[in-house]
């Protein structure tokens, strides 16, 4: 691995990488993320891997590695180009048949294809799947191509051009135009201006200067950035690269979650060969440009997602946030002039830099440009990761890419923006997803996590979690945060346990109201949005809860009892060896019956249950 | 708890206040916990008061005071996983290890945890068992899972054979 001296080195480079291409009669893709790795990625490429040493395609046949490439719950998926074809829920048993039949003769395994949940079609290419195509996946599409532990793999596609169009002639000041040009704001959530921010930390004298990725996506439910940072780490590095050059920072921060180890793992591994190559470290590809970049691994506290606590992280200190009565932009990291952006806001750098202000403008709403990662999970039959243009309809989320509910149970809500966000009822997917609709509407867009929930799901409880989650979560620095969420907590869990009282609910809004204003840092004055957007659109269950001692979706423990439909039950006695308390009793193939003393009402016996003889009333 | 390997950690970090945090994370990969021993060292080769590096590791989840179990048995509680059933998970590793979630059984062999997001979040609920994730988990794979890795208190009544008819 030589340094690249000039940019001339990297394109020569490139050209080398191409003809080695061309050696290899086919490539095996396979995704092997987090989620795909959860999905027993790993047990398909080593029999894979097997299976091509036992038939002597070793040299022919290369396999590449990549990160996942969004449809989560297809996996494990593998891609065979040329031809683009795709199979789905591979298991290590098919790869003897996969290497037999489809990479030496070419025949399609029809059993291993996509089946179309919709038209009920098979689908022969990863490129005709109804959940990729009605996607625009600008940052996605990459994932395929690369091997995120090889740099290599990412210069080939074009990787560093952005730096060397840069170095070779943007000045700071145009670069920070282009991007404001651009339109780009803040994916974490917060939605800020990203060439405002750039500007106001370039205006600020002095040549210590910090660059940061905020990679401690602690938002339960959202996992865009996880999956960037671990398919295509160089891609951040050149974006945080441009955005040290405009700023005029030598050194950058990524700050990654510890939970996600295989982030961590691939960020250092790009970062090594990053240096290796001389693209970070003194006076890159010959300029005068000075830069380095070291990964800081978060603590697992979800408050550390806030900029003044990460800094403080970063520096070996407890994460509580500080008034930002001065900006980090001027006084952040070490009191020095930080910027600080999130992942997928410095994914989107390069391309802008590449294509122009114009190119990334033109997609999106007047307010929001670009496109944006979704992670669409819970209660519908497409989960994964979803990129589309700000402003696509909630609607074409959920029913058009997600293929609508599972298990034929009917939507009732969609959460975005995680325990700052809200929950939205069916009556408002109309709405386009942007930065400012969904504020209007009583949820925010958040970094893109997107939870689905059918008629199953509890509403109450749902607020219930989210309070519990922001009360486990709250740094206890402020004492609006620390004692306002436990007093509502105590409040909701009245309301779930029997003992809600009609008059809670305003008590509840204006404790909310009191927390919205005065609490330190934005986590926490968005803490109460979770109970009042469930309070807004689903005021009947609140209503149910209190008035009726009921839970009409069956969650809440105190309100609810199960019982055995003797009709149903066939005896096969499951559900007594499930049962943790030992409540269930009965003879084989005789009706069982729940012993109401000994329940826990954990509701192990229902979700085993085959038969569906476990009813909840 | 061994010398050279603290020392091995501490290389190079020494007097640099502002490693604690990545110092800790060595230290618990390495030993599962932060022992009280480690933490003296720590707050003296990197020249922080003890109390400083107590307050660090007690405010993070990433660290534990205690030691873990054999097994730990991780259950991711995020909002996806939680919508699909992950509190079944938690009422089911409980009931079966007669442990509540962030401790460990008396006999050491496993360590019950929640983690409030693991980000596989589209194939959950997820559980992880010694840093091997599972997918679409169920109370029915858990409990094998768990019989399987040698613990869980044995039923007494396992099978119909010794049920008795009530």
């Amino acid at each position: 691995m030589a340094k690249l001296k000039r940019s001339e080195d990297l394109k020569t480079l490139r050209k080398s990488l191409k003809k080695k291409e061309k050696d290899f009669r086919s490539t095996v893709i396979i995704p092997n993320g987090t989620c795909c790795q959860a999905s027993d990625s790993q047990a398909v490429i080593d029999s894979l891997k097997k299976e091509l040493a036992r038939q002597g395609l070793e040299k022919d046949v290369s396999i590449r590695l990549t990160g996942c490439h969004g449809f989560c719950e297809q996996e494990p998926i593998i891609i065979i180009e040329p031809g683009n074809l795709f199979y789905c829920q591979v298991t290590p048993k098919d790869a003897g048949e996969i290497v037999s039949k489809t990479i030496m003769k070419g025949v399609v395994i029809d059993r291993l294809l996509y089946r179309d949940p919709v038209s009920g079609k098979k689908v022969r290419t990863e490129a005709e799947i109804p959940f990729y195509q009605a996607q625009d996946r600008q940052l996605l599409s990459y994932n395929k191509f690369i091997d995120p532990c090889s740099i290599e793999d990412y210069i080939a596609t074009g990787g560093y051009d952005a730096l060397v169009k840069t170095l070779a002639g943007i000045t700071p000041e145009k670069v920070i135009e282009e991007i404001k040009a651009s339109g780009l704001r803040g994916r974490g959530g917060g939605g800020f201006h990203t060439g405002r921010k750039w500007e106001e930390c370039q205006e600020v004298s002095g040549d210590e200067k910090y660059v940061i990725c905020n990679a401690d996506e602690g938002d339960p439910g959202a996992y865009m950035d996880r999956c960037l940072l671990e398919a295509n780490p160089q891609l951040i590095i050149e974006g945080m690269m441009i955005g040290a050059w405009a700023v005029g920072a030598r050194q950058g921060y990524i700050y990654v979650r510890h939970e996600y180890p295989l982030a961590v793992k691939h960020a250092r591994i790009a970062i090594d060969q990053a240096r290796k190559y001389g693209l970070l470290g003194e006076n890159i590809l010959g300029s005068s440009f000075s830069f380095d970049v070291q990964v800081a691994r978060g603590g697992g506290a979800f408050v550390c997602g806030e900029s003044t606590a990460l800094m403080a992280s970063i520096e070996g200190k407890v994460g509580e946030p500080r008034p930002k009565d001065i900006h980090t932009v001027k006084s952040g990291l070490w009191n020095k002039p930080t910027v600080l952006n999130n992942v997928e806001t410095w994914a989107n750098v390069p391309a802008i830099i590449m294509n122009g202000a114009g190119w990334f403008a033109a997609k999106g709403t007047a307010g929001s440009k670009g496109t944006k990662i979704f992670a669409l999970t819970g209660q519908v039959k497409n989960t994964g990761l979803v990129e589309v243009a700000m402003g696509t309809p909630l609607h074409d989320i959920v029913y058009g890419i997600g293929g609508g509910p599972q298990k034929g149970n009917a939507f009732k809500a969609v959460q975005t923006g995680g325990p700052s966000g809200g929950c939205l009822p069916v009556s408002r997917f109309d709405l386009p997803v942007d930065f400012d609709t969904l504020g209007e509407a009583g949820s925010m867009m958040g970094s893109g996590g997107m939870v689905v929930m059918d008629e199953k799901t509890c509403m109450v409880d749902v607020a219930k979690y989210f309070l519990s989650f922001l009360q486990d979560e709250s740094c206890g620095k402020c004492v609006p945060c620390r004692m306002g969420v436990d007093r509502m907590l105590e409040i909701v869990t009245d309301i779930t346990e029997g003992r809600g009282r009609s008059e809670q609910i305003e008590l509840l809004e204006e404790l909310a109201e009191t927390i919205g204003q005065t609490a330190l840092c934005g986590l926490g004055k968005s803490a109460p949005n979770p109970v009042l957007s469930t309070l807004r659109y689903f005021a009947d269950e609140y209503a149910v809860h209190i008035n009726e001692k009921r839970c009409p979706a069956g969650v809440c423990k105190e309100l609810i009892s199960y019982e055995i439909d003797s009709e149903k039950c066939t005896g096969c006695g499951l559900c007594v060896r499930a049962c943790p308390s030992e409540a269930i009793k009965g003879k084989k193939k005789q009706a069982h019956v729940i012993d109401m003393q000994e329940c826990r009402k954990c509701g192990i016996c229902e979700s085993e249950c085959k038969f569906e003889a476990i009813m909840v009333s | 708890m061994s010398a050279t390997t603290l020392d091995s950690i501490l290389e190079g970090r020494r007097s640099q206040p502002q490693q604690l945090i990545e110092v800790l994370q060595d230290v618990q990969d390495q030993y599962g916990y932060i022992p009280e021993e480690a933490m003296k060292t720590v707050a003296r080769e990197l020249g922080i008061s003890i109390m400083e590096v107590y307050r660090v590791t007690n405010f993070y989840n990433a660290f534990s005071l205690k030691p873990k179990g054999k097994n730990v048995i991780t259950i991711c509680t995020g909002t996806a996983c939680h919508v699909r059933g992950a509190d079944l998970l938690i009422n089911q590793a409980r009931g079966q290890l007669n442990v509540k979630p962030g401790n460990t059984t008396t006999d050491g062999i496993f360590t019950l945890e929640c983690v409030n997001c693991v980000g596989a979040c589209a194939v959950g609920p997820v559980v992880i068992h010694n840093g091997t994730y599972k997918h679409h988990m169920t109370p029915g794979k858990l409990r094998k899972a768990i019989d399987q890795a040698g613990g869980g208190i044995k039923k007494k009544e396992a099978s119909h054979g010794k049920a008795e008819a009530i």
